[in-house]
Parts: C-alpha cells; structure tokens; sequence
C-alpha cells in the first residue's frame, strides 16, 4: 500500500447504514473499501461487486487430481504384481471406483481448504492495525483508504451514515 | 417494502427469545467461562471411564486376544458392533452441517456445531476399534497400503481396504469442516478476551487471525458451500462402505443389496438420537432456551421419525427376503434373529428402534424435550443391538452344522466397549468449554438483521 495513504475506519449498528456507506463511497470513487460484518452477509458482498471465488477451481482441480490419482494408484498396484485372487480380473474398476471415489472426495476438501485460506489471505496474525472488536459480536465496519487530499470525502460520506466510532489511521494498512 | 427489511424478517420465527446479535455472543461465550461442580463431575467420571478403557486394552495387549470371548467361529464381537455404531453416530453431523445446509433447512443453525464436534470425536472413537480387534496393534500400519517386505500390494477388492480409505477420509474430512466453521467463532471469543492475555493470544492462533473482512467472508462461504457439497456423498458413501464389509461376504443375514441404503438410514437415526441425547442436557445446563427451542427439537424429532421408519421397512425387507429366497440357511439366520440363542438382542433391537419411535409420530412427544430424551436413549441402546444382531447371531449361525457356535463377550471386552463412552464423553466435554459449542456467526444469519430507523420506517409502510 501507498505510504501516502491513510485509512478510516467507521463502524455501524446497522447493516443499512453500513451498505449505503459502500455504495456512497463506490459511487465517489473510493475503491479501497474493506468492509467487516459479524457473519456471512450477502448484502456487503453485493454492495462491494462480488462474483465468483476462484476457490470453486481449487475444488475441481482438487477433486479431479484425487478420481485420477485413486484409479492409478489401484491400477499400478494391480499390475506391479499381477495376482489372481478370487477368480477376478487382475483389475476389477468396479472396486477401485470405491476408492477413486473417496480420493476424489479427500483431494478436493484438501485442496478447498489450501484455496479457502490462500484466498482470505489467513495465517494473518499481526495485530497492530486498527480494528474493532465488536465486529465478531454484531457491528458492522467499513475500512477505507484514500490519498491525503481525499480522506476528507471519504470521512463526510461516513459521518453522514451515523458511526458508532470513527477512526483514522495513518498507515492504511488495515485491509483484509 | 424493501428487499432489506423482507430479509429482516427471516428467521425472526426460528429464535423468537434472541434480541440481538450481541446477545448471542454473551449467551455462548459464557459456557467457555469457568466450568462448574456438574461438569468437574462429568469430566472426573469420564476421565476414570478412559483410564478403564487404557487398562483393559492394555491388559489385552499384554496378555493377547484371548481374554476376549472371540473364537471361531464368532470372530467379530462387540469391537466391530461397537466400530459400527460409532461411525454411525457419526453420520449426523455432517447430514446436519452439510446436507441441511443445502437443503437450506433454517433450523440447523443451532445444533449443526454440536453435532459436528460429536461427529469428529465418534470418528476418533470407532477408529480404536479396528486397533483394538488387530490384536497385535503395533501392526496397525498394515492397514495403509504400501508394498510390504514382498512387494505386495493390499488387495483393493477387499471392502476392509476400503473401509480403511472411507473412514480416513471421513475423519480429515469432518475434522476440516469443523476447523472451517469454528474461525470465525474462536475470533468472537478472542475479541472478548482481555487483549495480550494467555486466552486471547490462544485464540488469535487458533482463529488463524481472522478479522471478518468482506474477502474472507466471500471465500469462506463458497468454500462452505463446495465443502457440503463434496461431504454429502461422503457421508452416504461411508457407512455404505461399512455396510458392504457385511455384505460383500457371503454369510446368510450379510449378502444383501439392501445393506448400504439400510446401514446409512440407520446411522442417521442414531446420530439424530445422539444429537437430541448430547443437545438437551447442554441446553438445561448453560439456559440455551432461546437458542435450542421445541422448533428445533421438533425438527429433529421428525428426522428420526423418517429414518427410523426406513429402518423398521428395511427389517421386515429383509425378513420378507430370506423367506422369498427359499434359502434354509437364510431363513435360518433371521428365525435366529428373534427365536435363536439371541433372541434378546433381536427383541432390544425391534423394540428400541421399531416400536418406541412410533410414539414420534405424536406432536405432545416431539413437543416434550423430556420424552425425546428418554426417546433417544432408547434409540441409541437399540443401534447398538441392531448391529450386534447383524454380526452376532450371523456368524454363530452359518452353513455348516459342525462349525455353529456361541459367542459371550468377556469382562475385557465390555470395559473396552464401556470405556469408549467415556473416551468420547472425554473430549466432548473438553471442546465444549474451550470452543464455541454454538455457531455464533452462523446463528446471525436467520436473526433478524439490525436496521436504523429509517429503514425500520420505509419496511413498515
């Protein structure tokens, strides 16, 4: 981030409040916004222009690696050594679908939860940036960055939406 | 009126007694809080039943399989009875978070993390047995397939073998789902404790330093989605194969086709029952009235009641089967069922999981959080029973005359079984006070999203 740049950050009772605010500061040309909510609330996620997460390929690459490394895995076993056992063909695919089947299945959790985690950008563990407790417990926040002539917009846009806090910060290094 | 306060509305019937947001919080962070005489109780008494469990396996280890009662030509007992019914406990965590998730189903919220963590933890206990009936388990690697000294490979055509790789997975499965959905949670509970604390430092690194930006929120919920997704055939899939470790051999009361769909409804019906069994003291002890209402016990009530009739279809499916077959050794083993030498096992069987569900059927039942307590206990004695029956009185009983037997589990093998109550109840009771047993964040999204007053104003008009 831009060392010129600094950060405000206003938190909200109401989840109306908090969309307008996104919407206010989108429609003004701010678009270094991250906003925080308490849960999954798809309204933020519409207001900030959402689409499609790149997670959902990890999950297929995942899931395909896993079929394929399931079937040659039965596969190569059976013909390292070829044994009749049973009177059945050297390879039974019926069975192996079992396993390819379960591969599939742990490959692409593994590779969901590696994208899932690459993706929100967690192990993040610094603490120092500003940020607002209540959040977990029910507020909504609205964090923006915005060059030093600027953050005076951005902070009446804020305040016209009623904050519970306001607060700035110099380094603007608190998105998310 | 706007399409904010109509999504206002959501849920405002599913918890009726939850105010706000914050209140949540309070509500379930305080069970992580000091731990009362009632829990010190608990956790004291399922300590010494662990210690029960270390001494007799030892003990068993030590001296060799023989001080259990298995023998030829019984030589699954009450390990692989007691295997079953833990993996089939497990099932209804995952129904719950996964496949009531897609289903939208908007009363799962309040149980679904309960439930998962009772998944995990019933997956970490069936996962002794195998160990325990090796025997020999400092053998156990040989279950994972790698060439041995001879350069052979486990032979995959064997259900056990892929029994190994179902219930692997499972577990990482679950266990990630679990760990998924608890980040946010565990950042509720570090926001709540004292910064630079022991408690606060702890849950920051287990939380991962989640901050609930609108880009985790956004991945965390596709990735929840993804994740149900791939762990709804997983949960059919796995006591399917559990169910084909019977059915792919050829003993009268295995081989049938109708195993999978019957062993997968059967493990529903118990992990519900379990689910109501672990939700309604929890619910008494920490005041979750508003959270666990008669809605939710209700909903619950009725899984049961769904899968439990399947269940009681399947039996009488199977008996309607081995008479058709006009096989005498089929026919055989399900007159043994309930006029052989376990005749008692089979009327435990019919009687907890055919006959007490019926009472279900009434709404004052499903209504009475006392009576579905009692319900499910019946409903967990008798799982246990069915799959005792199944094993049991099917090995005792095969084709040839000369090779029928008995089989008595002996004093190692019910303390064994004993003790992995008390081993699950051990970690239960430890997740309980050290995460969120609720879904915090989860739970806010069927409440009633906080709007100011203008919008309160424009959704009235």
């Amino acid at each position: 981030m831009n060392n010129n740049r600094q950060g405000l950050m206003a938190s909200f009772d109401y989840l109306d409040s908090t969309v307008e605010s996104i919407k206010a500061l989108r429609g003004n040309g701010f678009d270094e916004i991250t906003a925080f909510a308490p849960f999954a609330e798809h309204k933020l996620e519409q207001a900030l222009g959402y689409g499609t997460s790149p997670v959902r390929l990890f999950t297929l690459v995942g899931g395909l690696t896993g079929a394929a490394t399931g079937f040659a895995f039965t596969i190569f076993t059976a013909m390292d050594w070829p044994l009749v056992t049973g009177g059945k063909p050297i390879l039974s695919i019926p069975a192996y679908v079992v396993i390819a089947f379960e591969m599939m299945i742990l490959f692409g959790v593994l590779a969901t939860v590696i994208g899932v985690f690459w993706n929100m950008r967690i192990p993040d563990l610094k603490t120092s940036v500003v940020y607002d407790p209540e959040v977990t417990a029910g507020r909504f926040a609205v964090y923006v960055t915005a060059p030093d002539d600027r953050l005076g917009a951005a902070r009446v846009i804020l305040e016209s939406n009623n904050p519970v806090k306001l607060e700035q910060d110099t380094d603007g290094e608190a998105h998310g | 009126m706007s399409s904010l306060a109509v999504e206002s509305e959501r849920g405002a019937q599913t918890h009726p007694d939850i105010q706000s947001y914050g209140e949540v919080n309070v509500d379930i962070l305080k069970m992580l809080s000091r731990p009362g005489k009632l829990w010190w109780f608990l956790f004291g008494l399922a300590t010494a039943g662990v210690g029960l469990l270390a001494f007799s396996w030892g003990n068993q280890l030590i001296t060799g399989i023989g001080l259990t009662g298995l023998n030829s030509p019984v030589g699954w007992g009450v390990y692989i009875t007691t295997f079953v019914f833990w993996v089939g406990i497990a099932h209804s965590g995952t129904l719950i978070s996964a496949i009531l998730y897609l289903f939208r189903a908007k009363w799962r919220q309040s149980i679904y993390r309960a439930a998962e963590a009772m998944t995990v933890f019933a997956v970490m206990t069936a996962g002794l047995f195998p160990l325990i009936h090796l025997g020999r388990a400092w053998h156990a690697y040989w279950l994972f397939p790698y060439p041995n000294e001879r350069l052979l490979w486990p032979n995959f055509r064997s259900p056990l073998v892929w029994d190994v790789f179902a219930v692997t997975t499972y577990f990482t499965v679950s266990s990630l789902f679990l760990l998924l959905g608890l980040l946010p949670d565990i950042a509720a509970a570090r926001d709540q404790a004292k910064p630079g604390s022991l408690r606060h430092r702890i849950y920051q690194l287990t939380s991962f330093g989640w901050r609930g930006t609108d880009r985790q929120w956004h991945h965390f919920g596709k990735a929840y989605l993804y994740m149900a997704a791939l762990a709804t055939p997983l949960v059919l899939s796995v006591h399917s194969v559990v169910s084909w470790d019977f059915a792919m051999a050829i003993v009268p009361g295995w081989h049938a086709t109708i195993f999978a769909p019957y062993f997968v409804a059967g493990a529903i019906f118990s992990g519900v029952a379990m689910v109501i069994t672990l939700t309604v003291p929890i619910r008494k002890a920490f005041g979750l009235e508003a959270y666990l209402t008669t809605k939710h016990f209700d909903a619950m009530a009725k899984l049961c009641l769904v899968t439990g009739t399947i269940v009681l279809y399947a039996y009488l499916t199977e008996f309607f089967m081995a008479w058709y077959s006009g096989e005498a050794p089929e026919r055989q083993a399900f007159w043994n069922r309930f006029f052989g030498p376990y005749w008692w096992a089979g009327w435990i069987m019919l009687t907890c999981n055919g006959m007490i569900p019926i009472l279900l059927w009434f709404k004052r039942v499903r209504h009475s959080i006392a009576a579905l307590f009692v319900i499910s206990i019946f409903i967990n004695i008798g799982m246990w029973f069915e799959r005792f029956v199944i094993i049991v009185t099917s090995l005792s009983h095969e084709f040839m005359p000369f090779a029928w037997g008995t089989y008595r589990p002996s004093v190692t093998e019910m303390g064994i079984v004993i003790g992995s109550f008390a081993w699950f109840a051990f970690w239960f009771l430890l997740f309980i006070r050290i995460f969120p047993p609720v879904a915090i964040s989860e739970l806010k999204e069927v409440l009633p999203a906080p709007l100011s007053r203008s919008a309160r104003e424009e959704a009235a008009r």
